[in-house]
């Protein structure tokens, strides 16, 4: 059974599906996060129906950038001999 | 009955038979000696046991309460899961190393006063040291050396502290150090006590000693090691210095200092630490802002991460293992030929994510939601951007490139059985605290008031990490690993080192000969001159002077030598005379 599960996560074979799924949970996430009640709301974002999603979003594309930037462009990242 | 064993000594003497024993006694032997310190932990007491006068100062050898049992816990359970992860290992130096490691863990984790504790600290420093050494290659030992070298520095810190404080308060006993809780008025001991356990903990700048060495460790030891040192650094801020405003800023900078990081990294295993200093930074933050909640969601986080934590480097540990490969970029396609690690490391990286059922979400969010009930908005915003990144890295772009990705065709097979059972205990217990996380709440130093599986709570946890995967799905190119190092506060420590190196090599060396020329050329010849003329004062005045007295002393004995004649009528006619003198003084003197 692990292995099906993981063959399905890797094989080629299935990559349509996955996609499909992908997107399908997507949709179903932000559909139930417009529905779940929200009695408490401590910040303003927490009445926000979907801010988390956006969050995450923008969250992971700023890491990426802003981490690569400072690697390239900041000379945080060197050769691996750089030490040596 | 006995109320009380202290599990640390279970473990420190109990390392002292391992050489001597072999085979499958050896197995069996590693195994008990961790599940009795469990029931040990489990069936101990609140209280203080082995009060003592040291130097003069009370030292407590052993102080149970909520806090430390929590920690305890966690630490034998994980001691059990590494042996057992362990117990391939043909020789028995790395179990030895890691029951004094763990033991020392515990002595800490127990202390009642800072002598007790600075003595295991130490202890634990050099154990974990000895995990780095037993990986055997030149750059292990390199990284071990710089390790232990600033393992050794934060303990001189410590140690001073612990002086100045002492001092300070009449009192070494181990507790919330005054002045903790308001910036501005604590004490130099105080801060010098801070700067050690900010060390341990890996709080930035003074990071660069994990991701330095961890990876460098054996495949084994670095399981251990991600397990012990940072979180004994958590245990003693939450005791030491809990609502402390300097805490939660530097919290909430290393959580997403690691997730930056982790971004540039190749190494497998240095990823993984990376995010070690990104979690801590939940723990420390919660410790920071110092409410009931707030610790005990750092102390539940510290909990749930010790376990996952060491199932995403066992994972990441067995790949090591069979391939012999540890960057990114040599990696790929796995998921065929161990799809078992794949599936019980994927457990990890769901519980690191906080994904629902996972045991991150139930200790992570507490910490958030500690942080939004302070009214911290911006810390909220950042450990919850620090979350995206972890998903993105442990559960995305890590298993990605190492499992799945573009297939190198290696050679490889799931790892030893016991790696196996050890990866599925973590995963079970990973699995089995997001799932009921009531035991672990009960274990908690206070009473537990957050629900974690709420509607909203669900939803935005889920839209967060699957919009992260989006995210990761959409940029994966500019996540494709490459094949560099990314420079940490180490380089301080390495440049800088070679920069004393060169100091002392080339302006200091020349100055040391200009200075031995001078000698040679001027100072010698007057030395040899002030020499001969001190010579010649002997030789000339003093000897005269020392030859003369003697000669004056051998006369003078041989002149009265010739008084004693030895014949009886000499001396009477003598004493005779002496009489006479007497009387004829007596007679002139007294009249």
């Amino acid at each position: 059974m692990i292995r099906r599960i993981v063959d399905f996560f890797g094989d080629a074979g299935y990559a349509r599906q996955r996609r499909r799924l992908f997107y399908l949970v997507l949709v179903v996430i932000v559909v139930a996060d417009f529905v779940v009640p929200r009695e408490h709301a401590e910040h303003l974002w927490d009445r926000l129906p979907g801010w988390s999603a956006v969050y995450g979003f923008g969250s992971c594309v700023l890491i990426i950038f802003v981490s690569k930037f400072l690697g390239h462009q900041g000379g945080l990242m060197r050769r691996e001999d750089y030490y040596d | 009955m006995i109320d009380f064993v202290h599990p640390a000594l279970l473990f420190i003497l109990g390392a002292v038979p391992i050489p001597f024993l072999t085979g499958s006694i050896r197995k069996v032997y590693l195994v008990l000696i961790p599940a009795l310190a469990i029931v040990a932990v489990v069936t101990m007491e609140p209280g203080s046991y082995g009060a003592a006068r040291f130097i003069g100062q009370e030292v407590l050898f052993a102080k149970v309460d909520k806090l430390s049992i929590v920690f305890a816990t966690v630490f034998t359970i994980m001691a059990l899961i590494g042996m057992v992860y362990a117990l391939h290992l043909p020789r028995a130096g790395q179990h030895v190393a890691a029951f004094v490691y763990v033991g020392s863990a515990l002595g800490v984790v127990f202390a009642g006063d800072y002598l007790t504790l600075y003595l295991f600290w130490e202890g634990m420093a050099f154990a974990s040291a000895y995990l780095v050494f037993a990986q055997e290659s030149e750059r292990a030992i390199r990284a071990a050396f710089r390790y232990l070298m600033v393992h050794v520095t934060g303990g001189v810190a410590l140690l001073g502290g612990i002086v100045l404080h002492g001092l300070a308060a009449g009192s070494l006993l181990f507790g919330p150090i005054a002045g903790g809780a308001v910036a501005g008025t604590m004490d130099a001991g105080g801060y010098l006590i801070l700067t050690g356990f900010l060390l341990n903990a890996a709080v930035p700048p003074l990071n660069a000693w994990l991701t330095d060495a961890y990876p460098e460790a054996t495949v084994t030891g670095a399981v251990f090691m991600s397990a012990f040192t940072t979180k004994t650094a958590v245990y003693v801020l939450a005791r030491a210095f809990p609502g402390t405003e300097l805490l939660v800023w530097l919290g909430a900078a290393m959580a997403l200092y690691g997730v930056i990081y982790a971004v540039l990294e190749n190494d497998c295993r240095r990823l993984l630490a990376y995010h070690i200093v990104s979690q801590v930074g939940y723990m420390v933050a919660g410790i920071g802002i110092g409410t009931e909640m707030a610790v005990n969601g750092a102390t539940s986080h510290a909990f749930a991460h010790i376990l996952y934590k060491a199932l995403l480097f066992m994972g990441a540990g067995a790949v090591i293992e069979v391939t012999g490969r540890r960057k990114l970029t040599e990696l790929g396609g796995l998921y065929k030929t161990m799809p078992l690690t794949v599936a019980l490391y994927m457990v990890g990286a769901f519980a690191i994510s906080a994904f629902p059922f996972f045991s991150g979400f139930v200790t992570k969010s507490m910490v958030i939601a500690a942080a939004g009930q302070d009214h911290r908005a911006l810390v909220v915003l950042a450990l919850t951007m620090a979350s995206s990144g972890t998903f993105l890295h442990t559960g995305l772009k890590l298993p990605y490139y190492m499992f799945f990705g573009h297939d190198r065709k290696l050679e490889a097979r799931e790892p030893p059985r016991n790696m196996l059972v050890a990866m599925g205990m973590a995963a079970a217990l990973c699995i089995a605290i997001g799932v009921v996380p009531g035991p672990l709440y009960a274990l908690l130093p206070y009473p537990v008031a957050f629900e974690p599986y709420t509607g909203a709570h669900v939803t935005e946890s889920l839209g967060l990490l699957m919009f992260t995967a989006l995210g990761f799905i959409l940029f994966l190119k500019a996540l494709d690993p490459e094949n560099t190092i990314s420079i940490d506060t180490d380089w301080f420590y390495r440049k800088g080192a070679r920069a004393f190196l060169w100091l002392s090599e080339k302006p200091l060396a020349r100055c040391e000969k200009a200075v031995s020329d001078v000698s040679d050329s001027v100072a010698l010849p007057l030395l040899h001159g002030a020499a001969r003329a001190g010579l010649r004062v002997d030789l000339n005045g003093v000897d005269g002077a020392v030859n003369g007295l003697a000669r004056a002393i051998r006369d003078g004995g041989g002149a009265l030598r010739r008084l004693q004649t030895g014949v009886v009528t000499h001396y009477a006619l003598a004493m005779i005379a002496g009489v006479i003198a007497a009387i004829a003084v007596f007679a002139v003197v007294w009249q």
